[in-house]
């Protein structure tokens, strides 16, 4: 029987293991993790005839280069992504959103998200990966999660202690919609801005800064101005939600945030919108709408019925 | 009793215990926040108790803030004897290389540091919360004289093991982050264990902690 398994030739910038993430544990101080942009992260895994919510590789920016050694297996990509198969004569440009056949031997080197942060590469089997909370997801910050709370080094391996036995021929069109507006729900705080504060927020554009990373979203734009107090009693913490410190620029909380702050909250971004918010690079512009709770309420069910219909078209 | 039920965003009840930040208050957080982990509701995502607040955020697939308030509110909340609190001894070094802003403290208090350590390690603190990192627990509460705030420009990177105070509360920085209360100690004792699945704090809401003086020497012996 021979092992089958990834050589890591270049790791890329931050690729890490995920899955749907880790509940009931904000109360001891440990955020939720998982997937960022869950759309993406379960049509990879369908893609390649594993459970929706297997372990799979998110990678941001630049992704990994690794290479094959083993039996034949399926793998797929998602997101938008540019990346290379090289075989033994030819190197193949790859396409997103259907399965591909890997040999011993072949590489697969995922050069860049186009225009987006994440991207998803699943394995068709079953990655050998430790569980924390029932949750392979990697919090590098807490230091926990597979590959020992670490994102992947170059050098390493990563094995395939189950192959899945069929090859796969699936295939999706799709594509990853941009949207003009990221609605949100008025925050907890949102009376402690100035009225002029509140229509900054709601009207004007900000720009994604390159302080984001897994925990956090910082944007830059005109200053929000706070009339009330720029501190307010640490309390909890949830993904979406956007924070204004007293420099008055909004930093949103993404899915590694700590899990207590002391900011007033401006907002929360519906979940409707999260797979797209977290999509947004660096540079790009961002504008806040307001809509009520029964509305986002609604568009989460548009949004989690069409992600069912995707899945479903995959066969 | 919860004040006032809020939503935060679409899939989260921010539960207003009230304004007020003391032990009454937080024990009535603490008290619902236990009353809800044990009835397993599988829609609940997360619970987080805070000082004043309680948010529990839940699976919008599953249900909608205007059921879940329902629940939340119709539920029965035990009374005082199902609070099982410990009481934890925390060993501190207090060696001029780890009490990072004791000379900070002795301007900012007008205290000499022998009154500050004394002042410390003969209060009996409460864990009002853990969080913002992995098992840190929010303690309090300093005596008024004891109040500082946190540094100007906070640190890039606290110890691992650090013993820090800001306004009326102390912690203890279970790994090396950023932050910016004042240092005035180490602590060897591991306050957050991930190996351990059911109970990785040491330190969880309600719990009482002691402080106690070691000596350098007893430090470095601790872990062995």
């Amino acid at each position: 029987m021979s092992k089958n398994y990834f050589q890591v030739i270049r790791a890329g910038i931050n690729t890490t293991f995920q899955d749907e993430g880790r509940k009931n544990l904000y109360h001891v101080g440990i955020p939720f993790s998982g997937a960022m942009d869950k759309r993406n992260y379960f049509l990879s895994n369908k893609l390649v005839g594993n459970k929706i919510n297997s372990p799979a590789l998110e990678f941001a920016y630049q992704g990994p280069l690794l290479k094959y050694f083993g039996n034949k297996i399926n793998i797929a990509i998602t997101g938008e992504v540019n990346f290379k198969i090289k075989k033994k004569d030819i190197i193949i440009d790859g396409n997103c959103y259907q399965s591909l056949n890997l040999e011993n031997g072949d590489e697969i080197d995922i050069l860049s998200t186009n225009k987006s942060v994440y991207g998803y590469l699943a394995i068709g089997g079953q990655i050998d990966l430790e569980y924390q909370w029932s949750s392979c997801s990697t919090n590098t910050k807490a230091i926990i999660g597979a590959n020992d709370g670490k994102k992947l080094e170059n050098e390493q391996v990563i094995n395939i202690s189950q192959l899945n036995n069929q090859s796969m021929e699936r295939k999706l069109n799709y594509i990853n919609t941009k949207i003009e507006n990221i609605r949100i729900i008025k925050g907890t705080n949102f009376d402690y801005f100035s009225d002029k504060g509140k229509k900054i927020f709601l009207e004007k554009e900000f720009v994604v800064s390159k302080l984001t990373d897994r925990m956090g979203m910082r944007l830059e734009g005109p200053k929000i101005e706070n009339v009330i107090d720029t501190n307010i009693k640490s309390e909890g913490l949830i993904k979406g939600v956007i924070q204004v410190p007293a420099d008055g620029n909004p930093i949103v909380m993404l899915s590694d945030h700590g899990t207590i702050g002391g900011y007033p909250k401006i907002g929360v971004v519906i979940s409707a919108d999260y797979d797209k918010l977290v999509q947004l690079s660096p540079g790009s512009k961002i504008k806040f709408k307001q809509v009520d709770l029964s509305s986002a309420e609604n568009l989460f069910k548009l949004y989690d019925l069409e992600t069912q219909n995707l899945i479903s078209q995959i066969e | 009793m919860i004040k006032n039920i809020l939503n935060l965003g679409d899939a989260a009840l921010y539960c207003d215990f009230g304004k007020e930040v003391n032990k009454e208050t937080n024990t009535q957080v603490i008290r619902y926040f236990k009353s809800i982990q044990k009835e397993n509701i599988s829609s609940i995502n997360n619970l987080s108790p805070s000082y004043n607040k309680l948010i529990i955020s839940f699976d919008l697939k599953k249900t909608n803030f205007k059921d879940l308030k329902k629940i939340i509110e119709n539920l029965n909340i035990t009374n005082e004897d199902n609070l099982k609190n410990k009481t934890i001894e925390v060993p501190v070094c207090c060696d001029e290389n780890f009490a990072l802003d004791i000379v900070r403290l002795e301007k900012k208090l007008n205290l000499k540091r022998e009154k500050i350590y004394e002042n410390f390690f003969s209060k009996e603190f409460f864990c009002y919360m853990t969080g913002f990192i992995a098992g840190m627990p929010f303690l309090g509460d300093l005596s008024e004289n004891m109040r500082a705030k946190r540094l100007e420009t906070p640190r890039v990177k606290v110890p691992k093991g650090s013993v820090a105070l800001t306004e009326q509360f102390a912690n203890i920085y279970t790994f090396e982050s950023p932050g910016g209360w004042n240092v005035i100690g180490n602590s060897p004792l591991t306050i957050f264990d991930s190996s351990k699945e059911t109970n990785p704090n040491l330190i969880n809401p309600g719990d009482i902690v002691l402080f106690k003086e070691i000596s350098k020497k007893q430090y470095e012996n601790y872990n062995e």
